[in-house]
């Protein structure tokens, strides 16, 4: 299956580059002749003429930044519509956050990869906004910004004890095993039995699984390399996943649940006591966390006979742990990760999803030498002049529109907070995108000169990836996953894209 | 298309090669190419029966801003395929392509019509369906609902997203 995989991608790749290859050279990309040569089965509307065509960029190549222009490139004919991101290689959470164990989840690339081939939609990998161009750059040369940079910062836990080595944040660990340029070196020990990952949500079971996953299905996914050498030599057996309020409160969702549960050589325990009771609640639950609570409740109380037969052969186990708070990490003489000091937590209200959790004069400790803290996370300002909501970690906005900045917009996490799964992106991409485009054709935003689009790109066209320079360095990946029996082995040096990306 | 896929899964490389090459099948997508090998490898929709070829029932499906499309279904394609295949435009529909992977391809059947579909959603379809917008008792997911001929006349809702409430008002 993979290698079918590889041989489509190589022949979708090869011909873009011997055919359509998007030179950034003003004149090229604006001559007819390079046009006709286009692919792409949209017609630019015929009522405008080149010299109205309005020009909009997009910060961030994630699917909220993608989608986004998916939308712009759909609604609107004749607009142009450029990508901005940061590093060599599009795509983001999608390549570097999505679980390697996850395959289908990346089906959507195609879909960008589309929006990228339009002959209106150009990427600029590479370039940092707030570095390479300013915001004001793009402000002044474009009708509209979107910033889709998403959730780069992650939320901290401000105990004691968390800066101790091997206690790391879900987003580093993801990034380590995901081939994100800046979290290669990494310093991950696994040379313990027993690992505390912090937070209920999706990323907490993602790390979880990829901890006690065998190196065997590992093995055969797109992980990076370095991380899968670290796994094979792994001692962790036993992962407790600790949450600070109780099971109707869980943010990871069902699909990820079920996968824990049946995962390969691993045992689940979820204790009955916490558990009890919820059987009377079950049935007045809204349908998808009724079966969330279910599916905890019967796993506790009577898991399926399969369950209990694959469990009797487990070596590893994980616990999901209910009403702990973190108070200190602690460690041994050798300033070693020795365990986590939990404060004991109880619930206030009726139950309910909305409960809150109060600490208890209680505490306990989990031992453990491995601490993932997976608590969230937040958006950084790009720049000093953006209206930013601190508090939530999430740019200042109204419905998508940047408060107070004409001309301004957000999508996906930066603008909506980091929750949900894709599709809660690509919908809030799709409105924004509709949005945009309200504005625009209502004649709400400014028409710049074309000449300032088209001076700024010349200011970064030596240092940009364009989407052809991307998929040489996807060959690339791919031609050496294939050498190890995987569907990609991921570049992790950014000099080393940057190399094969220019290599012509 | 089920006999193809069971005679030449293990040609599956040869048989991409020459599609890639010909004129007429190289206006399917690559992606759709891809669905099929993958529905190929789980082997979800291969019945013992080839199925007869051609055979197509008429579906109606009804989408969130009133438009009404009447289209040709092949018996024994899922209606993510029916969709895609005849080019019905819907943001965002099918994004993991047909590997329960998310639930963009979220369908609303009448209740007597959900009831007649064979297959029952299994619980790996029902978890997806879980993040679906609007879920009702009757949602289903296009790329688990193969295309019987029974289903001549079919009228299924294709529903909103939920952003769709947000009205671009300035």
């Amino acid at each position: 299956m993979n290698s079918v995989r590889r041989i489509a991608r190589c022949f979708t790749g090869t011909p873009e580059i011997l055919t359509w290859r998007k030179v950034v050279t003003l004149q090229q990309w604006f001559s007819p002749s390079c046009r006709c040569r286009s692919s792409d089965s949209q017609k630019s509307s015929s009522s405008s003429s080149p010299g109205q065509q309005c020009c909009v960029a997009v910060v961030g190549s994630g699917p909220a930044g993608f989608y986004t222009a998916q939308q712009l490139l759909k609604g609107d004919h004749n607009l142009i519509v450029d990508i901005y991101e940061k590093l060599p290689v599009p795509f983001g959470l999608v390549r570097f956050g999505v679980a390697p164990d996850h395959p289908e989840v990346k089906n959507v690339i195609h879909t960008f990869t589309n929006t990228a081939k339009n002959e209106r939609c150009n990427f600029f990998g590479n370039v940092e906004v707030g570095r390479d161009v300013s915001l004001k750059d793009l402000r002044d040369a474009y009708s509209a910004v979107i910033l889709c940079y998403g959730a780069s910062a992650n939320r901290t836990l401000g105990i004691p004890g968390e800066d101790l080595p091997n206690v790391i944040s879900a987003r580093s660990f993801v990034g380590w095993y995901n081939g994100v340029p800046q979290d290669k070196e990494l310093q991950v020990n696994l040379d313990c039995e027993s690992a505390v990952v912090l937070g209920h949500g999706n990323v907490a079971l993602d790390v979880a699984r990829i901890l006690l996953t065998p190196v065997s299905i590992l093995e055969k996914t797109d992980i990076s390399e370095h991380a899968l050498k670290a796994l094979h030599r792994s001692q962790v057996s036993k992962v407790h996943v600790v949450g600070r309020r109780g099971p109707l409160q869980v943010a990871f969702t069902i699909k990820e649940l079920r996968e824990m549960i049946k995962l390969p050589g691993t045992q689940t325990v979820i204790r009955r006591e916490d558990v009890e009771g919820l059987d009377k609640v079950i049935d007045d639950l809204p349908r998808p966390r009724r079966r969330l609570t279910e599916l905890l409740y019967k796993t506790a109380v009577a898991p399926s006979s399969t369950d209990t037969r694959l469990w009797e052969q487990a070596t590893k186990e994980w616990r999901l742990v209910f009403l702990r708070s973190p108070v200190q990490i602690l460690h041994d003489n050798n300033g070693s990760v020795s365990g986590v000091e939990f404060a004991v937590n109880k619930l206030q209200g009726k139950p309910s999803q909305f409960q809150k959790a109060v600490t208890t004069d209680l505490r306990e400790t989990i031992k453990c030498g491995l601490v993932l803290s997976s608590i969230g996370y937040r958006s950084v300002p790009l720049d000093s002049s953006l209206p930013f909501d601190s508090k939530n970690g999430i740019i200042d906005n109204e419905n998508s529109r940047v408060r107070n900045e004409q001309g301004l917009y957000c999508a996906g996490w930066v603008g909506k907070g980091p929750v949900g799964v894709i599709l809660g992106t690509m919908t809030d991409a799709f409105e924004t995108g509709k949005l945009v485009l309200h504005d625009l054709h209502s004649g709400h935003l400014k028409i710049p000169e074309r000449m300032k689009r088209d001076q700024l790109i010349n200011q970064i066209k030596d240092k940009a990836v364009t989407f052809t320079d991307w998929q040489r360095i996807d060959c690339a990946e791919m031609a050496a996953g294939e050498k190890l029996g995987k569907p990609r082995e991921k570049i992790t040096d950014i000099q080393t894209l940057l190399n094969v990306a220019r290599r012509s | 298309m089920a006999a193809i896929r069971l005679a030449f899964t293990p040609l599956l490389p040869s048989l991409v090669r020459q599609v890639s090459r010909s004129p007429i099948l190289s206006q399917m997508s690559w992606s759709k190419l891809l669905v099929c090998s993958s529905l190929m490898r789980e082997n979800r929709f291969c019945s013992s029966v080839p199925k007869p070829q051609h055979q197509k029932v008429k579906v109606i499906f009804l989408l969130s801003d009133g438009r009404r499309q009447e289209v040709n279904a092949k018996v024994g394609d899922n209606l993510l395929d029916v969709i895609t295949e005849n080019d019905i435009d819907i943001d965002g529909f099918g994004a993991c392509e047909g590997t329960l992977a998310c639930s963009t391809c979220h369908l609303i059947f009448k209740q007597e019509d959900y009831d007649k579909i064979p297959d029952k959603p299994t619980d790996e379809e029902l978890d997806m369906l879980d993040l679906a917008y609007g879920l009702t008792d009757t949602s289903r997911l296009g790329c688990q609902v193969i295309v019987t001929k029974d289903m001549d006349g079919l009228e299924i809702s294709v529903p909103k997203g939920v952003a769709d409430a947000r009205s671009p008002q300035s």
